[in-house]
């Protein structure tokens, strides 16, 4: 249980903290005490981890999901197929409702009334979200991620080049941010954050054409390449803690086994939200295997990275079957 | 984004705690900024006094605006595409569904008004929950009885109240009370609008460019409306003339379709949205 607060705590803004000395296990205490002799070459790790990460393999498999999800929105509108109507805030998979958790909240703050499709949407996709790790959305389904993404290779770049310098923000606010546009809909009755959501804009744009909305798009993503890494996702959006909170107790997470690390930190340079990454520093990873906080989007960009296989896609319990 | 550079007066001051404390404020300043950027989504909210065309069923404007998922399945299943998804420069609600009847009205070529059916949140509504507010003049006094299927087993609309009502503003346009005809397509050679006619096909609406007319006198509004008992032409005498007028009775629903086949430059009907029957 304790595991879990922290995972909350950490996703909510606050820091990671290195463990006290009870929460280390023996056979952790056993693997730090073996790792201090080691003497790594990190230079040649470094760059064996970038070789690794070359080969791109979740990389590719979710670029492919999410750009399957979002063009069979748009084919079943432009070709009329029907197989999944909508857009991302609201639709239907073959008749069968599925509600955008985020947007579901608002509209229930906002109305105060609940219609049976609104309800059997939202449960569906709370038990969906549940079993496949709440922020996997954000990486595997949400187009903005995709654009956000690439315009992060843009800031990376320009930031190596010494172009640009990065601006972090404070993680907290994106909680202050949520309960503000939770309290703004219960209280003024309109879903206010719908209008600037830029997960709601693209997904329309790509269903039903563009429009200017896609303008504030263009200028997230340019405050992203040239003042702060990331972030909307980091510090804004409230779909991404909506769907957080949904996947704290999810089986699907990226798991860390402590003996295979080579503490080169490259996973933590590819990661959207480096502070679930924080066991991987030397000496304060508490167990010989941990599973990788609620905030983690299940992207699998520091399993590409990796190139010692410490971090690995698991499903809790499945291997207890196996 | 300049925020004060604090001053290094206490040399103990570490680097860690100056940078924790540009974060803050930093983070202040975004917040206020994304805070107030989005104050600019309630602009449809301010506005919502000028009523706007909504889709059949939609609730009152301030309830339809805060139950509005803005997913847009309205607009899949329309088949004449009269549903439209409202942008930034309109000032309605980004990717709130809208009708504007002038340039594709609502002509319930659907026979069975699946905008409502397909809405996930209500914001469309065959039945209104009860302690949602109901302006008594916006009521059917009877179910609206739709011309294309009066043979039908079932010949009503699901519509307990209508979205608008069609009103004459601009009598001095309209061609009837000239006295005047149509020959042609009523809306000229490039007006792209659609809609179903029964004498051509039940299921598959057409241009109305296709459909041209060749009357003595124009009766476009009465003879287009696809609802029964809506309007009618009748025999009025105004300045002790005797001239021929559209007028709109009770069962209108304000669908729009006369609005959109009024061949005058500028509509002499229009639907004017969320107006009630007022007798």
């Amino acid at each position: 249980m304790n595991k879990y607060l922290e995972s909350a705590r950490v996703m909510l803004g606050g820091d990671p903290r290195k463990p006290e000395p009870v929460e280390y296990t023996e056979e952790a205490k056993t693997i730090h005490f073996y790792k201090k002799n080691e003497k790594l070459d990190f230079e040649a790790l470094k760059l064996e981890a970038r070789e690794h990460q070359k080969k791109h393999v979740w990389l590719k498999r979710r670029w492919i999901t999410l750009l399957a999800i979002n063009l069979l929105f748009t084919v079943s509108f432009w070709l009329d197929i029907q197989i999944l109507e909508g857009a991302l805030t609201a639709s239907r998979l073959l008749g069968f409702h599925l509600i955008d958790l985020n947007s579901a909240l608002q509209v229930m703050l906002a109305h105060k009334h609940i219609i049976v499709n609104l309800l059997i949407g939202t449960g569906t996709v709370f038990v969906l979200w549940l079993l496949l790790g709440g922020r996997t959305f954000c990486s595997w389904v949400c187009p903005y991620h995709f654009l956000a993404e690439n315009a992060e290779r843009l800031h990376v770049y320009l930031v190596e080049k010494k172009k640009i310098t990065d601006h972090a923000f404070h993680r907290g606010v994106r909680t202050v941010f949520w309960v503000l546009f939770a309290l703004m809909a219960l209280i003024t009755g309109y879903t206010v954050f719908e209008a600037i959501s830029p997960t709601g804009i693209v997904s329309r744009a790509l269903i039903y054409g563009p429009g200017l909305a896609l303008g504030w798009v263009l200028l997230l993503l340019l405050f992203e390449v040239f003042y702060s890494r990331r972030a909307w996702c980091r510090y804004v959006c409230p779909i991404g803690l909506t769907y957080g909170i949904t996947g704290v107790f999810s089986p699907l997470h990226v798991t860390y086994k402590l003996a295979n690390c080579h503490h080169e930190g490259e996973c933590r340079k590819v990661c959207e939200v480096p502070h679930v990454l924080d066991c991987i520093v030397k000496g304060r990873a508490p167990a010989a295997q941990l599973d990788i906080g609620a905030d983690c989007t299940r992207c699998g960009m520091c399993i590409d990275v990796c190139p010692s296989g410490a971090l690995s896609f698991e499903i809790k319990g499945l291997r207890k079957l196996m | 984004m300049n925020t004060e550079k604090p001053k290094p007066s206490n040399p103990l001051i570490n680097k860690r705690k100056l940078e924790a404390r540009r974060r803050f404020l930093r983070s202040i300043v975004l917040g206020t900024a994304i805070l107030g950027i989005s104050t600019v989504g309630y602009i449809p909210v301010a506005r919502a006094w000028k009523q706007r065309m909504r889709p059949p069923g939609a609730l009152e404007e301030a309830d339809f605006l805060s139950s509005c998922i803005k997913c847009g399945q309205c607009v899949q299943v329309c088949p004449v595409q009269a549903i439209k998804l409202d942008d930034l420069d309109q000032g309605f609600g980004v990717g709130v569904p809208y009708i504007d009847s002038r340039s594709q009205a609502c002509a319930f070529s659907c026979d069975a008004v699946q905008c409502i059916l397909a809405c996930p949140t209500g914001s469309l509504a065959y039945d209104k929950p009860g302690f949602l507010p109901t302006r008594g003049e916006m009521v059917m006094a009877n179910p609206p009885i739709l011309l294309a299927k009066e043979k039908d087993p079932e010949p009503t609309l699901n519509l307990k109240e209508r979205t608008g009502l069609a009103v004459l503003v601009r009598p001095e346009n309209c061609l009837a009370r000239q006295g005047k005809g149509i020959k042609g397509a009523a809306r000229g050679a490039a007006f792209e609008g659609t809609m179903r006619f029964m004498e051509v096909d039940r299921w598959k609406p057409i241009p109305l460019r296709d459909h041209p007319y060749d009357l003595e006198l124009c009766d476009l509004c009465v003879r287009t409306c696809p609802i029964k008992g809506a309007i009618s032409l009748e025999t009025v005498v105004e300045k002790g003339v005797s001239i021929k007028t559209p007028v709109v009775h009770e069962p209108c629903v304000g669908c729009g379709v006369c609005e959109m086949v009024c061949p005058p430059e500028t509509a002499a009907i229009v639907v004017e949205a969320r107006k009630g029957w007022s007798v």
